[in-house]
């Protein structure tokens, strides 16, 4: 959780719906390396060809709204998706998101001011962004989200809690 | 303990510690652990991942395969096999697919598992749909739900809430769709965020359950946690119908604290379509009249009750679906699909040349049975109209209640109810 994460902005607006981000049609498919290929296949097609590992998303209101379907944070971390930085994230793609280790950071000043294309670093124990000369703070993690990710996601965390 | 709302009495009675205040982080133990065959595959992988023998408690799972069933294809052939071979492994006795069981959440209350005062962790985000029974139903993924298969619990923020008081009776042709589509346009996508929507007040008894269910179905597209009815009469009587345990309602306390407050008349609203691509953008039907539609789709988790097919073949009996237009229906769970059968509903819809499917989420999500291709619309009686979410991004999804649908079904475009019950001139 220490190394800072850095990689190229890709911006989207509010009410990225988790259909757009892996379309229903797809559902039946589990595999990390058949669901890259179609994510964000409803909003923005060209995506997964300009993305490269360790990415940024900077997005508006309510990411990931609607269906629980994990299949889109999967699909997210297979086409290389190092982070997101939210203006508000929905519950339940927000809790998906850490339990695979993808952090999400609240921070609707970064999420409106990260320029598409330019750097941005984050430091996750921190909670801070920098782009630039520029840096944001963004809602603290708390401690169960912090426990995950620092356990490397969910599955980890709960196999260490089992074997103990 | 604080004064409660019903869903911090609720969570409180099933939290490790006995307590939850809105805005605290407890460990929940739920009733019933709900899987389908999209959202299971993954948990079960994850269950295996974290080193998981066997369940928490085989008898408070319930797996259902609705999504792609019966499977349209070879990959959904094994995602279902998949689901019934962890029941089999297991020793799970709840297994339901085509021809036992039917649509998740609407199974769920028939199989009397879903009562007064329940928590259902579902890995689906309509999972909220239990809130029409006094019971809260949360929805997670499938990693959290392999942990919860595999310890029983899960970690959760208690939401606050927000009071929806209803006044009044419904007038003509609205139904449960219009309730939730008016709150949902009001508060917008995420007004209710971090919160539960908690539905009181004298209007209450004026909805039946299944217009409850419509209520309920669609908390998570205003952003809610979860959502919960007062209990009353009619609850309970269908919680002594399905067998659930027979549990007294829940309810808050005078000085519960409510995030927000809202009332609703319920004798002021219209019947509501939302436009596309957004449950949020709802609007009297009157104001899309004369939208042409080339398909039609009456079922889902929120409107695929006995109550949506009456509504339906009420509109339906006697006419004909008009030339172009397809009408699928598609009812919730088999036991409603017999019911529909018995009544002579499925011969009227049959007659006016519907489609009617088996029991299966189907084309709600854009999986199969009834997908829309490029420049095509659709009125449905579901729960989501985000861009491309029945087929093709280039296609768009008007969401309304069965009279509604059906109404369109005959003119070929939206309509109102009321406006196609008017004689023919001779």
């Amino acid at each position: 959780m220490s190394a800072p994460l850095q990689g190229l902005v890709h911006r989207y607006g509010d009410e990225v719906n988790t259909d757009v981000i892996l379309p229903g049609r797809y559902l039946a498919l589990r595999r990390p390396e058949e669901l890259r290929e179609h994510c964000l296949e409803g909003l923005d097609p060209g995506f997964v060809r300009r993305v490269r590992p360790g990415d940024i998303l900077a997005v508006g209101r309510n990411f990931g709204c609607g269906s629980s379907r994990e299949h889109a944070v999967v699909a997210l971390r297979a086409a290389g998706v190092g982070a997101i930085v939210a203006h508000s994230a929905a519950r339940i793609f927000y809790r998906n998101a850490i339990n695979l280790g993808l952090p999400v950071l609240i921070c609707p000043e970064a999420a409106a001011a990260m320029v598409a294309g330019d750097i941005a670093s984050i430091d996750l124990g921190a909670a801070s962004i920098r782009q630039g000369a520029t840096g944001w703070q963004a809602q603290p993690l708390g401690d169960e989200v912090r426990a995950i990710l620092a356990a490397g996601g969910l599955v980890p965390r709960v196999r260490a809690a089992l074997a103990t | 303990m604080p004064a409660q709302t019903i869903t911090e009495r609720i969570l409180a009675a099933h939290a490790v510690g006995g307590r939850a205040v809105a805005g605290e982080i407890v460990t929940v133990r739920p009733d019933v652990v709900l899987l389908n065959d999209v959202s299971g595959p993954l948990a079960f992988e994850g269950f295996e991942a974290m080193g998981a023998s066997r369940p928490f408690d085989p008898a408070r799972i319930v797996l259902v395969a609705d999504h792609f069933a019966p499977a349209p294809n070879v990959a959904a052939a094994g995602a279902i096999r998949m689901t019934r071979d962890f029941a089999r492994q297991h020793g799970i006795p709840h297994f339901y697919e085509p021809g036992t069981g039917g649509i998740e959440h609407t199974l769920l209350a028939e199989l009397g598992m879903v009562g007064h005062g329940s928590v259902v962790f579902g890995a689906d985000s309509h999972t909220c749909t239990a809130g029409a029974f006094n019971a809260l139903g949360i929805g997670f993924g499938s990693t959290d739900l392999a942990a919860a298969l595999a310890t029983g619990q899960l970690w959760m923020r208690v939401p606050d809430s927000i009071r929806v008081e209803l006044l009044g009776q419904p007038g003509p042709y609205v139904g449960g769709k219009d309730v939730i589509l008016e709150v949902i346009r009001r508060i917008g996508s995420d007004g209710a965020a971090d919160a539960s929507l908690e539905f009181g007040g004298p209007g209450v008894a004026a909805l039946s359950v299944d217009a409850r269910m419509a209520v309920a179905n669609m908390a998570v597209e205003a952003g809610a946690d979860t959502c919960v009815f007062e209990g009353d009469a009619l609850s309970a009587a269908r919680q002594a119908e399905t067998g659930a345990h027979p549990s007294p309602p829940v309810g808050a306390d005078a000085d519960a604290r409510y995030r927000g407050r809202m009332v609703l008349d319920l004798g002021t609203l219209m019947p509501m379509v939302a436009r596309p691509p957004s449950p949020a953008s709802g609007v009297p039907v009157g104001a899309l009249r004369g939208q042409r539609v080339d398909q039609v789709y009456i079922g889902n988790c929120a409107n695929g009750t006995i109550t949506d097919l009456r509504q339906a073949a009420e509109m339906l009996k006697g006419r004909r679906v008009a030339a172009g237009v397809r009408l699928i229906v598609v009812p919730a769970t088999q036991r409603i699909w017999r019911q529909a059968l018995a009544e002579g509903l499925l011969d009227i819809l049959a007659a006016a040349g519907a489609a009617v499917s088996t029991p299966t989420c189907g084309a709600c999500f854009g999986g199969h049975m009834g997908i829309l291709s490029a420049g095509e619309t659709a009125i449905a009686t579901t729960n989501r109209n985000y861009r491309g979410r029945m087929g093709d991004p280039d296609s768009q999804v008007f969401l309304a209640n069965a009279w509604v649908a059906a109404a369109a079904a005959v003119a070929g475009e939206i309509v109102s109810p009321q406006e196609l019950r008017e004689p023919v001139p001779a």
